[in-house]
């Protein structure tokens, strides 16, 4: 495995995953911010909280990363549409899995069931985050195709292969 | 008017929230009943006849309405929850909330809340669903908005949102408006926690007051003053916009309707004037960086008006939807005023910067060649017509105002220059340049027939603005044609009872007596144009022109005394604070506008404004 080409793509598609996001957000397109919900997790401090939550979104992102390398050699090659293949799947996982964990997960995020409390204040994302606008969906897929096109063009050894 | 230091909303008598933009100023409008009853509002109220007595809790911006009816009484307590920088590190609070609490204090009453959003200035059709225990979610084009309260739903539509509630002696409800944008929005829970969002603001407010520390005639107009400054101050840049409001007729049923949700240059030196006159330190700092810093884009050349962040209005256009303030059309949003040519623009700027290194403040590098800039831009247009500080939309002329507001951008560099604050400044230009304003003003403004300043050279038209020449430091209030001025002024743009009316043209035909030019002529007075005895008349005057809760709009009817224009005006409440500043320094026998500009010594904990 190329460890220095895995950190690098990895960070990039990371960037670009988050750019894309928040483009979406500067555009009304959602209200989905994922270094945000990652950070409220450990602070309240709004700005803190993105600090923090960009850098473990970043952590995530290379972790993620680890799975598309695997999946890669486990092709044998990589190639931008295998990697973005992956991370439609990935959207997929985000979208049903991970945002319905998320109230239980996360120290602040109030759950439909019982409301807001005291300490759970942020809305929670609901199905296929549509809570956070009904373009969420969309914005969050395309995002991780491009996350995946780029690991898979760009990873080498196995890019073009 | 309630607000979060971010945006405003204005609360009728009656409960009813009418005007609502989110999330900042020029935000188009969520409520807007004030310029169409069909333009979205916010009621909460008895449902029986009632009468209202309102009020400020003591040194805030929360307002309480008192209702009284015939079976019991009721306090509606309305808020833009504040709290601070310590509060938010340790609390997840709604970036943007308006929280309502309606107390039955006596007896039993029925109330009724009605919600009809109607966002884009009534332009788009909400999207509104209930989503259970999160609340009522609508969804606007510009983010969404979430509605919680304990008050039993009635009826959740298309249209909005009802509810309604008996309550007995003690028992409290509450309603939570939250707005979201640009990630999850905070669904802050009611009930203690709504009190605990009171208490924090209560103390935010009462903390910023206390750090005021004027202590001169009208205190509690001036307080008043200094808080609508403070909700009119954008926390994020420091700028201050007029008003928080568009179209408020300047003439009811009349086309002088503008969009004043924005920030004139024309207001700076006066604004931070009133703020370090005040001890507001912090505000007026924050309001000479965004000074500085929202020109950079066309310096040296400013233009006259800029959004929060320095940036150009919108383009001017009128909205159709809407039948304006009791039939007043049209309707306008964006300010076509942007592209007027105001000279005075360069005086105002380079005098507020003046005062802030009058109190202790010191420039950099950069924003030393600014001033230059602005200094060599003035040096070359002086002479040049332009539209003058009204903004006329009649073309332009040879301003009086702006040729001793030229005279005051080169006096006051030179004057930093001679202190050690401004090097490399071309100091024999400007001397020269200065000295052809004087004479030019001195020779030309002055019209021997009517024995008074004129509003143009070589005219004989007269204007209010003329009253600031002693204000600027151009010609001492006691002298002889200083005098002559302020007679003719009362003579001719008198509105009775110390009103003034700021000129007379066909520019704007009937419309009310202007506010800042009302405590203009007082200030004159204070600055000793008159006897302290007359200047303080003068100011209590004034002050009782207010609303009953102290605030007050562009203009005066001088006929009812009711608010005209745009409002609250923070142009107006400036002058209120200028006068009664000019008067407590009278009083206390110091020199009523203190203009000496102190040797630089630098320090190391020195205020410095950068750009």
């Amino acid at each position: 495995m190329n460890w220095a080409s895995w950190l690098l793509w990895g960070f990039v598609g990371t960037i670009v995953l988050t750019t894309l996001m928040s483009a979406s957000q500067g555009m009304h397109l959602t209200r989905m911010n994922i270094p945000y919900m990652l950070g409220t997790i450990f602070t309240p401090n709004r700005d803190r909280a993105k600090v923090i939550g960009f850098g473990v979104h970043l952590i995530i992102g290379w972790l993620f990363s680890l799975v598309y390398v695997a999946a890669f050699y486990a092709w044998g090659r990589a190639t931008w549409w295998r990697g973005a293949a992956i991370g439609f799947v990935h959207a997929a996982f985000v979208l049903t899995v991970g945002m319905r964990l998320m109230p239980g997960m996360h120290p602040r995020m109030a759950s439909e069931q019982q409301g807001p409390t005291v300490m759970r204040q942020l809305e929670p994302p609901g199905f296929l985050a549509l809570n956070y606008g009904y373009q969420t969906p969309v914005s969050v897929l395309i995002a991780h195709l491009a996350f995946g096109a780029i690991l898979g063009g760009f990873y080498a050894p196995l890019a073009g292969g | 008017m309630i607000g979060d230091c971010r945006t405003a909303a204005l609360v009728s008598r009656d409960g009813s929230i009418d005007w609502l933009c989110w999330p900042r100023f020029d935000s188009p409008s969520i409520f807007a009943a004030l310029l169409d009853e069909s333009a979205g509002y916010w009621h909460l109220a008895p449902t029986m006849p009632f009468e209202t007595v309102r009020s400020y809790i003591d040194d805030t911006n929360i307002l309480q309405t008192r209702f009284q009816s015939p079976s019991g009484s009721a306090v509606l307590t309305d808020l833009m929850p504040v709290a601070s920088e310590e509060a938010k590190r340790t609390l997840l609070t709604p970036d943007h909330e308006i929280l309502r609490i309606i107390e039955c204090e006596q007896g039993e009453i029925d109330v009724q809340m009605r919600l009809e959003p109607r966002p884009d200035y009534a332009g788009q059709p909400p999207s509104i669903r209930g989503a259970g225990r999160l609340g009522i979610k609508i969804e606007t084009g510009e983010g969404l908005l979430v509605l919680r309260t304990d008050l039993p739903l009635e009826h959740v539509g298309a249209s909005g949102v009802r509810a309604s509630a008996r309550l007995r002696a003690g028992e409290r409800r509450y309603a939570s408006l939250t707005f979201a944008d640009e990630w999850p929005t905070i669904l802050p829970p009611l009930g203690d926690w709504s009190q605990q969002a009171v208490t924090r603001s209560v103390s935010w407010w009462q903390q910023w007051v206390s750090r005021i520390t004027y202590d001169g005639p009208a205190r509690d107009a001036v307080v008043r003053s200094a808080l609508v400054l403070k909700l009119l101050a954008y926390a994020p840049s420091g700028a201050v916009v007029a008003a928080p409001t568009t179209s408020l007729p300047e003439r009811i049923g009349g086309d002088l309707n503008w969009d004043y949700r924005f920030c004139w240059l024309r207001d700076a030196s006066l604004t931070v004037r009133a703020l370090f006159g005040l001890g507001c330190v912090e505000e007026a700092d924050a309001f000479i960086g965004w000074l500085l810093h929202s020109t950079r884009l066309t310096q040296p050349a400013l233009r006259i008006l800029y959004d929060v962040y320095g940036n150009m209005p919108d383009r001017e256009r009128i909205l159709k939807q809407l039948g304006g303030y009791y039939g007043s059309r049209p309707v306008r949003v964006g300010n076509a005023a942007t592209e007027q040519l105001q000279l005075d623009v360069y005086g105002e700027v380079i005098d507020a910067v003046a005062h802030f290194v009058g109190t202790g403040g010191t420039l950099d590098r950069e924003t030393q060649r600014m001033l230059s800039g602005f200094g060599e831009y003035v040096c070359k247009h002086w002479n040049e017509p332009d539209e003058g500080i009204w903004e006329p939309r009649s073309g332009k002329g040879h301003n009086t105002h702006s040729r001793v507001l030229c005279w005051t951008a080169l006096d006051r560099l030179l004057q930093l220059h001679a202190k050690g604050y401004l090097r490399g400044a071309p100091v024999a230009d400007f001397q020269r340049n200065r000295e052809l304003i004087r004479n030019d003003v001195f020779e030309r403004a002055w019209n021997k027939d009517i024995e008074s300043y004129a509003a143009r050279l070589d005219g004989d038209r007269l204007d209010a603005s003329l009253l600031l020449l002693s204000w600027y430091g151009f010609e001492d209030a006691r002298s002889y044609r200083m005098r002559k001025t302020y007679a003719r002024i009362q003579e001719h743009l008198g509105a009775g009872n110390g009103l003034l009316f700021r000129y007379r043209t066909a520019d704007s035909p009937g419309e009310g007596a202007f506010g800042i030019c009302s405590f203009w002529g007082a200030e004159y007075l204070a600055l000793g144009g008159g006897t302290l005895e007359e200047a303080q008349a003068a100011l209590e005057r004034l002050s009782a022109y207010a609303n009953d809760v102290g605030l007050f709009a562009e203009e005066i009817d001088p006929q009812t005394g009711d608010a005209l224009g745009n409002f609250p005006q923070a142009f107006t409440h400036v002058g209120l604070i200028n006068t009664a500043l000019s008067l407590m320094h009278r009083l206390g026998g110091e020199k009523p506008l203190e203009r000496t500009i102190p040797l630089r010594q630098p320090q190391p904990s020195e205020r410095k404004a950068r750009v």
